[in-house]
């Protein structure tokens, strides 16, 4: 039984939109798509007018949709955003550097500019390399933490002043979720504060420190798959092969089950998000890591202190709560005790 | 005798041997989608069935599509297949 498109009426509906419970042919869709995405960026300030823009670039769906749709929107609304693709090599052989070449293809297909940082060149380590001293355990957590940093440097080495990840709504749901299962107290009013305060944050924020945003926070996973699908997008779809041992796989499939019983779940756990409210931790004072500078909550940044941790031959340490401890007291004893107080002061003022 | 197109995406292709499109008969009359999803995880699937099928549902995260419409608008499992269909599976879990 066919039925007609919810939106215009006159062709027959190819995906139903879960949410809203509408109906739409592939053109209202695109058309949809689009313009959550683009009123995402308008209402929350997300992206200004001829600012340089690094897009997280990992070849999988979520980036390359992103950039396809950031392209389209600079074009049609003459935005004249200058966008970057950045893409980050963990040194995953037989994965990253097959979807790298899916991004390069990107970059062909898209006209874009691509710039690439590997692990092995900010860290003298390769995950592979990672892996083979820690064992496939908590292997995610130092990728993750070396992620985040690498593409924060990235961004830096191209000058742009903002960062659009791919993160889309269904992730979101799953950060919050994996933090509350955890029980991770403080990494759950991080990401919760993260979320909310977005949109103060990109306003008043001062010209140092990099933005980071997520366009595609507001649709979620079905609809992303789905435009790249109906548009013939080209995405690497494999999974990272150290990703079947992480944590946040339970998340998901739990997630997508609680999804499947409750098709609003995912909406009512944004909800829910956007509902609480947390006082400024005192731990969020910007300060920066007295080894490499980058933006940190300790003297040292997390991902020295793994680093630092590797070197040793002590990566298993570091991902135990009491091994971070005495590795954490350690490096600071070691190093540069005077100067601890003192940038830690200055920090404060500022 | 309908005969079927399947065709898989987003990595599901790795558990039909790296086959994207798979052609499929199915005999009798009144044959359903749930024929056909039960007969790729007893047939056509080597191996890790889970990754395709949990229980009695196909695994959540899976798209299907019939001839490009959302199978949630065609009844999903209780769709009777065509002559000439096209039944695509799309799997969401993989990589951003």
């Amino acid at each position: 039984m066919k039925r007609l498109c919810s939106h215009c009426g006159k062709s027959f509906a190819n995906i139903l939109v879960g949410r809203e419970d509408k109906y739409l042919c592939r053109c209202c869709f695109f058309e949809y798509f689009e313009d959550t995405v683009h009123r995402t960026i308008v209402e929350e300030c997300l992206l200004q007018p001829g600012e340089r823009i690094a897009i997280g670039a990992s070849g999988g769906k979520d980036s390359t949709v992103l950039a396809y749709v950031l392209k389209l929107l600079n074009e049609r609304y003459y935005y004249n955003w200058d966008l970057w693709l950045l893409s980050i090599d963990e040194g995953i052989q037989g994965y990253r550097d097959d979807s790298l070449r899916t991004v390069e293809q990107n970059r062909d297909d898209y006209n874009l500019p691509l710039y690439t940082l590997s692990y092995s060149e900010l860290y003298n380590w390769t995950m592979d390399q990672v892996v083979s001293q820690i064992g496939r355990k908590s292997n995610c957590t130092f990728c993750g933490v070396f992620r985040r940093q690498a593409l924060d440097k990235g961004t830096e080495k191209i000058q742009a002043n903002v960062l659009a990840t791919g993160h889309n709504a269904d992730d979101i749901a799953e950060t919050i979720l994996l933090n509350l299962l955890r029980g991770d107290h403080a990494r759950f009013s991080r990401s919760v504060m993260e979320e909310n305060a977005n949109y103060r944050m990109s306003i008043d924020s001062d010209s140092k420190k990099i933005r980071r945003v997520k366009p595609l926070k507001r649709v979620y996973e079905k609809e992303i798959v789905m435009y790249a699908y109906f548009k013939k997008l080209k995405y690497f779809a494999t999974e990272c092969i150290y990703a079947p041992f992480a944590y946040r796989g339970h998340a998901r499939e739990y997630l997508k089950s609680l999804e499947r019983i409750r098709p609003h779940s995912i909406s009512d756990i944004l909800y829910s998000l956007s509902c609480i409210s947390l006082e400024d931790s005192k731990t969020r004072v910007g300060q920066q890591c007295i080894r490499c500078g980058s933006i940190s909550s300790q003297n040292i940044c997390k991902a020295c202190l793994l680093r630092t941790s590797l070197d040793r031959g002590q990566g298993v340490l570091a991902v135990k709560r009491s091994g971070m401890a005495i590795l954490s007291k350690n490096t600071v004893e070691s190093e540069i005790p005077q100067t601890v107080s003192e940038s830690s002061t200055e920090s404060n003022i500022s | 005798m309908p005969q079927v197109e399947l065709q898989f995406g987003g990595g599901l292709e790795s558990l039909t041997g790296g086959n994207k499109v798979v052609p499929a008969n199915f005999s009798g009359e009144q044959v359903v989608l749930g024929r056909v999803i039960d007969w790729i995880r007893t047939c056509l699937i080597k191996e890790k069935h889970e990754y395709f099928v949990q229980g009695e549902h196909i695994r959540p995260g899976i798209l299907v599509l019939i001839n490009d419409v959302d199978w949630e608008l065609e009844g999903k499992t209780s769709y009777v297949i065509q002559e000439g269909d096209r039944i695509t599976f799309i799997s969401t879990l993989h990589g951003g």
